[in-house]
């Protein structure tokens, strides 16, 4: 609770150097209006003009504020100019492949460490494949399959799902050798078979590295699922409307779209977050 | 149906050995953990060049390996163009410039506790943010050339290094500082000879995560528009016109790239960071 005060006062500062940055970046535009007059504008005069302009280079903080709340608030929430509606559709591709990625993640993690040749022939390539940038291939996916007949939520689920599907990998498998040579000693003076092991002792000790996966996982996927967005030209989804908003010159609209993805990425970790805090404590492994 | 079986004959061999090489004593030494690996990944290029082949899948759907490799040998200068504009104008420069930044923002609030514990979470929170987001509008901003790569690299790769220098600077003990106070070091030699050094291993993870964000952010803004060369631009033309062996080709390029920037900052980080524990050699 103590870093609640020096929170705010960053906040503070970054909103009043955003406010800075709009009035010198959007007075050229004033100026030149008032040269085309012929009048002269006074600094007083330029301040609030810079504030309220149609399609200004950067926006003010509250221009931004009242794009987002008209787009998730002034439409109906099935209208092509509703951020709820675009929202959704980016969250649902979102959520299925975090889904199919962290699932697959997981039984390929569990098959890397019950077997020592997928272990030493799919792990250095896991590894290697966290340095490169996987995220270029997402139009080709989404033109691929759409040529083979499929569009839709699926190509942009795919993309999503081998962004988590890799964090998921490497973090369970550490998880799942988590426990130390006594633990795994003392289920075996137990007589624990090794599915009673992987139950009574690898997974509940891996569940503090899969939940720091997950939140790197979920919010791959939904950076995922936005350039998914990209390519084609989409006509929904957060993503379609900053690609939109940058061929229309609409800054509000890129500015407010974007804000609403940061809402939307902070909910998912936060979600993320909560459940981690109630399972941990639950298994009495709260820190 | 030739193709598909000697596909599968292929791959089930290849099964076989890499079963036998990791049971056996061979798999322990060092030549046995590449060999492991590399013959696994061969068996996937063989068996999608044999399927791809069995199967008559179109090239417009996934083209054969071995496609792939002579569009490579065939368009090398245009990759290399596309390479220098994305990576080295782009990326390189980015990532400097932002790493640059952020390890010196790091040092310059290190005085003040109260910025620190402001900028943390919110470093924390922009670094889980879909920051490529911001690309349509630095290009807006620095128009098509490298400038408006650079320009969103650098804010892809700010906060994540931010944050771990912020940690790093933190690292040291209280044992060790104090030692620092009996000599009567000023706070410079303190930062120079103590804490800095201390935020190596911080500061090269955080450098190694902005790698990836690095060419993610350069390839990524190219998509948004972008002058007639570069990764990024490549890769989308090319899928508009189906020219599929043309976009793995600048994958392949892209993968190649990502990874030997990865290796030469590890290398780096070897170097320096001779005496952490986890860069010691294992007995």
């Amino acid at each position: 609770m103590r870093s609640v005060g020096p929170v705010l006062a960053v906040i503070a500062v970054i909103v009043a150097l955003w406010y800075a940055a709009a009035v010198g970046m959007n007075a050229a535009w004033v100026r030149d209006q008032a040269a085309r007059a012929g009048t002269e504008v006074s600094f007083l005069q330029i301040v609030p003009q810079t504030m309220a302009q149609e399609r200004p280079v950067l926006p003010a903080p509250h221009q931004v504020a009242k794009g987002l709340w008209d787009g998730v608030t002034g439409q109906a929430i099935t209208s092509k100019r509703s951020l709820v509606y675009h929202g959704w559709i980016t969250l649902s591709a979102t959520l299925l492949g975090f889904g199919i990625g962290t699932g697959l993640g997981i039984l390929l993690a569990v098959g890397i460490i019950h077997n020592r040749a997928m272990d030493q022939s799919v792990m250095p390539w896991a590894i290697a494949s966290q340095t490169i940038p996987i995220l270029a291939i997402a139009p080709m996916i989404i033109v691929v399959m759409n040529s083979i007949g499929v569009s839709g939520l699926l190509p942009k689920a795919v993309i999503s799902a081998y962004l988590s599907f890799f964090p998921v990998v490497v973090g369970m498998v550490t998880g799942l050798r988590s426990p130390d040579a006594m633990q795994l000693d003392l289920l075996r003076t137990y007589n624990a078979g090794r599915g009673q092991t992987f139950w009574k002792l690898r997974l509940p000790a891996s569940m503090p590295y899969l939940f720091a996966s997950l939140k790197v996982g979920i919010a791959a996927s939904l950076v995922g699922a936005i350039v998914g967005e990209l390519p084609t030209g989409a006509v929904a989804g957060l993503g379609a409307r900053l690609l939109q908003g940058s061929y229309y010159g609409q800054t509000i609209q890129i500015w407010a779209a974007l804000f609403a993805a940061a809402f939307v990425a902070a909910a998912l970790v936060g979600i993320v977050g909560a459940v981690q805090a109630a399972v941990l404590k639950r298994m009495g492994m709260a820190r | 149906m030739i193709w598909i079986v000697s596909a599968l004959v292929f791959w089930a061999a290849t099964l076989a050995l890499n079963i036998r090489i990791s049971h056996s004593r061979f798999s322990t030494t060092k030549a046995g953990r590449l060999v492991v690996p590399a013959i696994f990944g061969l068996t996937i290029l063989v068996v999608w060049e044999l399927l791809v082949r069995g199967l008559q899948v179109p090239s417009v759907i996934l083209p054969p390996p071995s496609a792939i490799g002579a569009r490579i040998a065939v368009s090398l200068p245009v990759l290399w163009g596309d390479f220098v504009q994305t990576f080295v104008k782009g990326a390189l420069s980015g990532w400097l410039i932002g790493c640059g930044a952020a390890v010196a923002t790091a040092i310059a609030i290190d005085r003040s506790p109260f910025l620190q514990r402001g900028l943390l979470p919110v470093g924390n929170f922009v670094a889980a943010l879909p920051i490529v987001g911001i690309a349509p509008i630095l290009v807006m901003w620095f128009g098509f050339d490298w400038q408006s790569k650079a320009a969103v690299v650098v804010v892809m790769v700010f906060f994540p290094v931010l944050v771990n220098t912020v940690a790093g600077l933190a690292a040291t003990e209280a044992m060790q500082r104090d030692l620092m106070k009996t000599y009567s070091a000023s706070y410079t030699q303190t930062l120079l000879k103590l804490r800095l050094p201390a935020a190596m291993p911080f500061i090269f993870n955080g450098l190694k995560i902005a790698t990836t964000l690095a060419l993610i952010g350069a390839i990524v803004a190219e998509f948004f528009g972008s002058p007639i060369r570069g990764m990024g631009f490549r890769i989308s033309t090319e899928v508009g016109r189906l020219g599929l062996d043309m976009v793995w080709a600048e994958i392949a390029v892209a993968a190649l790239a990502g990874s030997a920037f990865y290796g030469a900052v590890a290398l780096i980080e070897r170097g320096m960071t001779f005496w952490h524990p986890s860069q010691r050699r294992q007995q």
